[in-house]
């Protein structure tokens, strides 16, 4: 079996503690937090992550649960997948972000893992998600102790790929999240804790620790539409090789006053497709279903399916569509080839906006591990 | 005899015998196994694939607390392999290693923490030798050669065999056909990984429990490479978490375990990471294929010549086997006058091949469906009646001298047809939907073990005494398809007494007879009808005993709810254990054992070692697939098959079967492959498995299945206790081409390769839009020499099993004709003539 590494394990009893036990030195890599470790601990298996002192944020009771204020939807860095899929609140108001929370990994993970972990969770790599050993016979990677990036063995830069399926959704949000540090805390754009880098993949100092994920009132299905767009090999366990999460939000005319679009897992970081403007002041067509988003039930399969018809809307998705297939940097990094990747990243965009957009959609491929949720 | 009986217990749904220890987890498997002192080990493993090995440093290792010691190679000096025609393994690598996870170093330590510490600090220096990735690369790169015996340079084995001629039957055709196909190896991914635990019993004595499906073949390892006497070493096969072949081969592992308990004077075990099993391995081997086939205009196959290279790894393992078996069984569903098999097996820098359920013929069963479904179109015939016109029918002997018994075929396809409604829906249904048919033939059990010997293949010993209990002996192994069950059934149906009153003692060679294993399908088959006679014997002496009791004569007599009682008068009678009271009263303690001996083969011929099998089962499946043509996604919406089976013992049993083996196959088909990352050879030689781990290595999951109809044909074969078949393997073999003839029919492309993956079903229909070729799949099949074909008359044309001009033909029958086998002079020197007889 593979075993852990022997560590120091810390449950420290306040944030006071926790923040004492970090420093922000950027070479001590000696210390690091865990949730609830459903990435860290095979990482540290693996010992693709190294530790001598692991510090658990699941002792510190304020650091979980979901509440409302003025609108704003706040959720504690330890709140587990599952108790986000029972909140009806977060259903009823969030539900494409309902829908990616779904779409993790499979219900025995989700009941331990936390957001926060997801949010910070390490980018991925087929070269670099390996054992020692494994690594030893490449002689490792750039990523970690290693002189090449095999990936792209001309690169100066490292393409692990962001693996998260909250991130893309709660980028498209407009979701804040609140870094504490004995220093201080700060709220940033969830966004901008995101680097496009497989190694340093997040803007955050070692001693900071992710408090709480804030989604803004008008982020929900009042007031905008959302969708997520999870491609994968089965119907469960697998990490997104693609996900595209979008939102429109749009006046009383149907006009889009605002709309993003984040592509996961094609980049180190979430990617925005800026091309969404082009949306900007048009209407998506006329056929919009403002129900739609209110009917979804994330812990169904869903309807998935792509637009059929013709509507309005459709030249401009298509556009917006192939922009996003040209920004994604599908790599050989993870499952099914890049070019195959490549044109889904087109099809995947095409679909959630035909989605957004309320076009008849039709069933591509129900049941199977190649649904896309 | 028990034809005339009325059943009670078989061919019901009785409940598994081990099924409520399974449910509640009491079920012991080999990790769950703990001794006071146990020691642990961990394997070191090469991390190169071809080099060799210059120094090997276990000093920092030792220094570290709690490590109790190490081995090296040298302390283990005799090889070992599960054929002997290729003993080339070392417990631990001895001069060279031959693929990234080649164990070299075993280090042993308190814990298993400190164990895998202790290993990441053994420090090996290697002299690089040349990666050899595949077959083609072997073919092309003679020197260096990865083992110095083999058939030519890194090629291990060469085979060319010619049955009829197939000259002349391309001549006789109307039309020729030809195709090219490729077969990605796959793993079997048993949920349980290897685990082993070995006992120090006293000085020189070891006890070996492991997951292996074979402990008779661990025990021979054992003996030949810890140089003890087979008394002093025992091997219990614990209930394995699945098998599938992944455990048929004696391990590494349960070696250096062995040697270790015996070294450190503890017990030691160790539990094998999901890595190391992918590099445990013997797997399904991939396979490159040509195929050529003449028909008349009616559809009848005059001739075929099917060339086959499969990549086989780093060692031998059954690899002369399976190269064997992507040729043997082609002859056993459809009518083949003229037959001609050429197949080549590379050695190559990987982790080794070897079998997998349906061992080396779901390669060449694929090549064959789908080409039939090819000429199916060009001829013009419906898929199903090409098939329905070409069975092989019942009680005959093919083209290469396999005799084949009942055959259920008909009955199968007619089963999925009318299920999946084919005449109305077959290539009728709107674009994007389509069904796929394909058929297969399995065996039941290997005509001939893996060592040369006339000895019973399967042994059942029973002990009865006056409390009523029937303990039953028996080597056979439990890997959860049921055979402990299907043991207890017989003898419990025998002798009209509960599953309850039986006790199992089972896959431990100091206390059980020998059974092979659980492999070929063969422990139904063998193990029953060893079992069978076995308790009617046991029935026999009771029967006696009681009719001198109770006055009346012996064959009036009826075993059933625990009784023994008169057929005419069900109340004159007595108890199960007032009748073995009488009968031990009588004969003293009571016992009696059965055997199993598979019938002689027809072929004479070298090679007709593999393929001959007491009888073969059947299956006929339909696929239906949804297949999204802008994106390549496809789904399988219903899967339905139909398996001859013989007779069911349990049909529960045998449906869970069916639909394990369609699962299994629907991985294969659709997303399963063991593959390997080869670096850019300027920046290194490194040649890794690309995706280790449950998580990246993909195989579907309860969400991917589909739904299924499962149909169990019986057609009694007395060869098989109470008509039994097999129906573990079979059924795996359809569904792979099933489903490409499904996505033919669905959007008119050809994917000639499996596993089939979206990409493909895209680039196909794009070619076909674009108006070239609507198919993927390999484009050419290399120019091997297969060496001097071996020409093996019909028996059609008369022959008498015989190769023309075969020197050795004279000696045939008593010598090995096999790649199984040794010769048997050879045999003679190595083992005492006692364990040999002639016929
Ligand atoms: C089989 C499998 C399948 C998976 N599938 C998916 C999937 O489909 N989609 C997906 O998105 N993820 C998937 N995951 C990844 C992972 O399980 C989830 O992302 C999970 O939400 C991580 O949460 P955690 O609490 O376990 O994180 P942990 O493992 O505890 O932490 C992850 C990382 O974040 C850091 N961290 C954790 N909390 C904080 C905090 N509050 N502040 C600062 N740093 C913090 C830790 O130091 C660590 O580096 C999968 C994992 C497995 C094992
Ligand atoms: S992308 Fe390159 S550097 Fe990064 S983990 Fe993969 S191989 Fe290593």
């Amino acid at each position: 079996m593979l075993r852990l590494p022997p560590i120091e394990f810390v449950k420290p009893r306040s944030m006071q503690d926790v923040l004492a036990a970090l420093t922000d030195d950027p070479a001590d890599d000696e210390v690091r937090l865990v949730a609830a470790g459903t990435d860290l601990w095979p990482n540290m298996k693996r010992r693709h992550q190294q530790a001598k002192t692991v510090i658990s944020l699941m002792s510190i009771p304020q650091l979980r649960g979901i509440e409302t204020a003025g609108g704003e939807l706040r959720v504690g860095a330890t709140t587990t997948l599952t108790d986000i899929l029972r909140d009806e609140i977060i259903r009823a108001r969030f539900p494409a972000f309902a829908r990616a929370v779904a779409s993790i990994s499979s219900p025995p993970l989700r009941n331990m893992a936390t957001l926060g972990g997801n949010l910070c969770i390490d980018t991925r790599c087929t070269y670099y998600n390996q054992s020692e050993e494994w690594r030893r016979s490449i002689d490792y990677c750039l990523k970690e102790r290693g002189e090449i990036c095999w990936v792209a063995t001309k690169s100066p830069r490292c393409w692990a790929h962001s693996a998260s399926d909250a991130a893309p959704i709660l980028c498209t949000l407009g979701a804040r999240v609140k870094l504490v540090s004995s220093a201080g805390e700060r709220v940033i754009p969830l966004a901008g804790l995101y680097r496009e880098d497989g190694i340093e993949y997040l803007n955050k100092r070692r001693d900071e620790v992710l408090t709480e994920i804030l989604i803004p009132a008008d982020s929900d299905s009042e007031h905008c539409r959302s969708t997520f767009w999870k491609l994968r090999r089965r119907g469960s366990i697998d990490f997104s090789v693609l996900s595209v999460a979008a939102a429109v939000w749009t006046d009383s005319k149907g006009m889009v006053t605002r709309a993003a679009m984040y592509l996961g897992a094609v980049e180190s970081r979430p990617m925005p497709v800026d091309a969404m403007d082009m949306l900007l002041g048009k209407s998506l067509g006329k056929t919009l279903n403002a129900t739609l988003n209110a009917t979804l039930d994330p812990t169904l399969d869903p309807t998935v399916g792509k637009p059929s018809g013709t509507a309005p809307g459709e030249q401009l998705i298509a556009a917006i569509a192939r922009q996003a297939h040209q920004i994604a940097r599908p790599l050989d990094n993870t499952d099914f080839t890049p070019s195959w990747r490549g044109k889904m990243v087109e099809h995947y965009a095409q679909a959630a906006l035909g989605e957004l957009a309320g076009l008849p959609m039709r069933r591509l491929a129900p049941r199977h591990g190649l649904t896309v949720v | 005899m028990t034809e005339e009986r009325k059943l009670r217990l078989i061919g019901t749904p009785f409940r598994r015998v081990d099924g409520r220890a399974k449910v509640t987890g009491r079920t012991l498997f080999a990790d769950d196994l703990h001794f006071p002192r146990t020691a642990w080990v961990k394997l070191v493993r090469s991390t190169v694939p071809h080099a060799r090995i210059k120094s090997i440093d276990c000093s920092s290792a030792l220094a570290m607390k709690g490590v109790l010691g190490t081995l090296v190679g040298e302390e283990l000096p005799d090889s070992f392999g599960i054929l002997p025609v290729s003993e080339d393994e070392h417990a631990l690598a001895i001069d060279t290693v031959r693929f990234v996870g080649d164990p070299v170093v075993a280090v042993a330590a308190v814990s298993e923490d400190i164990a895998h510490a202790a290993a990441l600090a053994v420090n090996v220096e290697y002299e690089i030798l040349a990666t050899v990735p595949d077959f083609d690369a072997a073919l092309k790169t003679p020197e260096p050669r990865i083992h110095d015996y083999g058939d030519e340079g890194n090629l291990h084995k060469k085979i060319s065999m010619e049955f009829g001629d197939i000259d002349d039957g391309m001549a006789q055709a109307d039309t020729v056909l030809e195709d090219t196909f490729y077969y990605e190896g796959n793993n079997h991914l048993a949920l349980e990984q290897h685990a082993s635990i070995a006992v120090a019993e006293d000085d020189d004595r070891v006890t070996l429990y492991s997951s292996t499906q074979t402990p008779h073949y661990v025990h021979r390892a054992l003996i030949k490479t810890l140089g003890l006497p087979p008394a002093r070493i025992r091997v219990i096969a614990c209930s394995n978490g699945g098998g599938f072949g992944g455990k048929t081969d004696p391990f590494n592992h349960e070696i250096v375990i062995a040697k270790m308990a015996l070294k450190l004077g503890r017990p030691v075990k160790i539990a094998l990471t999901r890595e190391e099993v992918f590099y445990c391995h013997r797997g399904r081997h991939p396979a490159l294929m040509h195929i050529r086939t003449g028909f008349t205009k009616d559809g009848a196959m005059t001739a075929q010549h099917l060339r086959t290279a499969i990549d086989g790894g780093a060692y031998g393992s059954y690899g002369v086997a399976s190269t064997y078996y992507t040729g043997a069984l082609q002859t056993t569903t459809y009518r083949l006058p003229n037959y001609r098999f050429d197949g080549a097996r590379a050695f190559t820098n990987k982790p080794p091949c070897g079998p997998k359920r349906g061992h080396g013929t779901p390669q060449p069963r694929f090549a064959f469906e789908v080409h039939l479904d090819k000429a199916a179109h060009v001829l013009g015939i419906d898929p199903a009646e090409l098939r329905l016109r070409n069975l092989v029918p019942a009680d005959t002997i093919t083209a290469n001298w396999l005799q084949i018994g009942t055959t259920g075929l008909r009955e199968c396809i007619e089963a999925v047809t009318a299920g999946s409604n084919w005449k109305e829906r077959y290539g009728k249904l709107p674009p994007g939907r389509g069904l796929g048919l394909a058929c297969s033939a399995y065996m039941c059990g290997a005509g001939l073990p893996i060592y040369w010997n006339h000895m019973p293949q399967s042994g059942v010993q029973l002990q009865l005494d006056r409390s009523g209990c029937v303990a039953v002996f028996c080597g056979e192994t439990e890997i959860g398809q049921g055979s402990d069950s299907v043991l207890a059934a017989i003898v419990a149906e025998i002798l009209g007494i509960d599953l309850k009153d039986i006790r199992l003692c089972v896959a431990d060679t100091d206390l059980t007879p020998v059974d092979l294993g659980s492999y070929s399908s063969r422990v139904t088959l063998m193990m029953g009808q060893a079992a069978l006679q076995a308790a009617e014997k046991a029935r026999a002496m009771i029967a006696e005993t009681v009719a001198e009791h109770l006055e009346v004569p012996a064959d009036t007599l009826v075993f059933a709810d625990r009784r023994v009682f008169r057929a005419d008068d069900p109340e004159h009678g007595l108890n199960f254990n007032e009748a073995v009271v009488v009968a031990e009263s009588r004969f003293g303690t009571l016992g009696t054992t059965g055997s199993y001996i598979p019938p002689r083969a027809p072929g004479r011929y070298r090679g007709s070692g593999v393929g001959p099998s007491p009888t073969y089962s059947y299956t006929a499946a339909v696929i239906e697939v949804a297949v999204d043509a802008d994106t390549g996604l496809y789904n399988v919406e219903h899967v339905w098959c139909a398996h001859d089976i013989g007779r069911a013992i349990n049909p529960v049993l045998a449906l869970g079967q069916i639909e394990g083996s369609i699962y299994m196959g629907l991985g294969e088909a659709t997303m399963e492959e063991q593959v390997f990352r080869r670096l850019p050879k300027r920046l290194s030689p490194a040649l890794v498995h690309k995706m280790p781990s449950m998580l990246e290595y993909k195989s579907p999951g309860f969400h991917d299945m589909p739904g299924m109809t499962s149909y169990l044909i019986e057609t009694a074969d007395e060869r098989g206790p109470f008509g039994a078949k097999e129906v573990g393997q079979g059924p795996l073999l359809p569904v792979l081409p099933a489903l490409a003839n499904a996505i033919f029919d669905a959007v008119g492309v050809r994917v000639d390769q499996v596993p089939i993956q979206p990409e493909n079903v895209l680039t196909a229909l794009q070619a076909k839009t674009a108006g070239k070729d609507a198919r993927v799949g390999p484009k050419k099949f290399p120019s091997i020499d297969y060496g001097e074909v071996l020409r093996v008359p019909t028996p059609e044309q008369g022959g008498d099993g015989r190769a023309v001009g075969d020197p050795r033909a004279q000696h045939a029958g008593v010598r090995s004709a096999s790649g199984t086998m040794k010769d048997r002079e050879e045999a003679l020197k190595e083992h005492s003539s006692a364990t040999l007889t002639t016929d």
